[in-house]
């Protein structure tokens, strides 16, 4: 058979042509019915360029002022709890002000005015977050007002994020968290076994216009605004108070800020 | 080819063997799943889309509204007809369908799907006839 130049060029012409005609008529083809609606945020939103939090730890003189902060946040967000320690999962809970602040707190003679008090600790929302980057998945992010977000779908329960972090701030489902909720809450979902878990700032809650629901319960002993806006209630509280915050020695920038 | 009736025989049992649930279950097809409505569902007419979308693409757009909700931060919808919903699984999606086992799971179950959104996400409460 000859093959003249003309049929090749033809054949080549032709190969393109149907290459190319699955993607247009594709795009001709009706595109979904969703194509024409829309998707926005929610009216009356909270915004920031970098939420951050102010805990006032002289307003809180025992374990009986962190209570109802810790309950607000974890019932409301359906976290288990479970007797048994290494399996506990937490949100937000309090610890002594030598182990929040190890490395920094004075050691063997500090005040004795920090020793019985409850420190809140909680997820720093670093500026600069290492869980992100230790993170296969993308499963936890760090989104544009500075809340370092988890998405549990993605989560595939590699912990590298809770090597990565500093804090302990993430804990673990290594079992199956629903028979430890005692209650419920029918707004948020709950976790399955095997996902990661740790404080959200209350992004859900933000997204409807409310502050977090700690902010909330502690009535003025935690402040919570945008860290990056001079005039917000944060920044005027850390410029009139001295105010310390976690490990900052480790350049994770942490936006949980403690007046002592 | 001195195997012929070996083979042949095999290929018959074979056969056999591959059809046997053919001609086990000829004649008895399963009726496809009628879904019921709840009162509210039938109240509000449409869904967020059509009715024959929703039926053949709810998935994708549960797919959208994760995307939205969780990665997005964007937390309301707004369908064609200009009708705004809140983005959510629970709140919305089961608000309406709250009948969960003679809605969803009729479908899922005929057609052997088994979605995981329910190992997190909080069905409603089973209603009491």
């Amino acid at each position: 058979m000859d093959t003249s130049r003309r049929h090749v060029l033809q054949l080549l012409g032709l190969s393109a042509a149907a290459l190319a005609a699955p993607p247009v008529l594709d795009a001709l083809a009706a595109g979904p019915p969703a194509a024409e609606s829309k998707i926005g945020p929610a009216k009356g939103a909270l915004t920031a360029k970098q939420w951050a939090m102010v805990i006032d730890t002289r307003k809180f003189k025992s374990e009986a002022d962190v209570r109802p902060l810790v309950e607000a946040c974890h019932s409301i967000h359906n976290v288990p709890h479970w007797d048994e320690k290494r399996w506990e999962i937490k949100w937000l809970w309090s610890t002594k002000y030598e182990s929040a602040f190890s490395g920094t707190a004075s050691g063997r003679f500090g005040p004795e005015a920090l020793e019985d008090r409850p420190f809140l600790v909680l997820c720093n929302q670093c500026e600069n977050p290492p869980c992100v980057r230790a993170c296969p998945t993308r499963a936890t992010w760090k989104r544009e007002d500075g809340i370092v977000m988890m998405d549990f779908h993605r989560c595939i329960g590699c912990r590298f994020c809770m090597a990565a972090c500093p804090f302990g701030a993430r804990s673990f489902n290594y079992r199956d968290p629903r028979p430890a909720i005692k209650q419920t809450n029918k707004l948020f979902p709950t976790r399955m076994k095997g996902v990661v878990e740790k404080c959200s700032f209350c992004a859900e809650r933000l997204a409807e216009g409310k502050k977090p629901a700690c902010v909330e319960a502690a009535g003025g002993k935690l402040a919570f605004g945008d860290l990056f806006d001079a005039e917000s209630e944060v920044r005027k509280l850390i410029r009139e108070n001295y105010t310390i915050r976690r490990k900052i020695n480790l350049g994770t920038e942490p936006a949980v800020y403690y007046i002592v | 080819m001195n195997d012929k009736k070996l083979i042949i025989t095999g290929l018959v049992v074979f056969l056999m063997i591959v059809l046997f649930p053919f001609w086990y279950n000829r004649g008895k097809a399963v009726p496809p799943p009628e879904v019921k409505l709840t009162d509210k569902a039938k109240a509000a007419k449409e869904c967020v889309l059509s009715k024959e979308y929703m039926r053949a693409e709810h998935m994708q757009i549960l797919d959208l509204w994760r995307e939205a909700v969780v990665r997005g931060g964007q937390r309301v919808y707004t369908n064609p007809k200009g009708k705004e919903f809140v983005m959510s699984l629970s709140n919305t999606c089961l608000d309406c369908h709250s009948n969960k086992a003679d809605f969803c799971d009729k479908c899922h179950t005929y057609n052997s799907v088994r979605p995981y959104c329910y190992d997190c996400h909080i069905e409603p409460p089973k209603e009491k006839s």
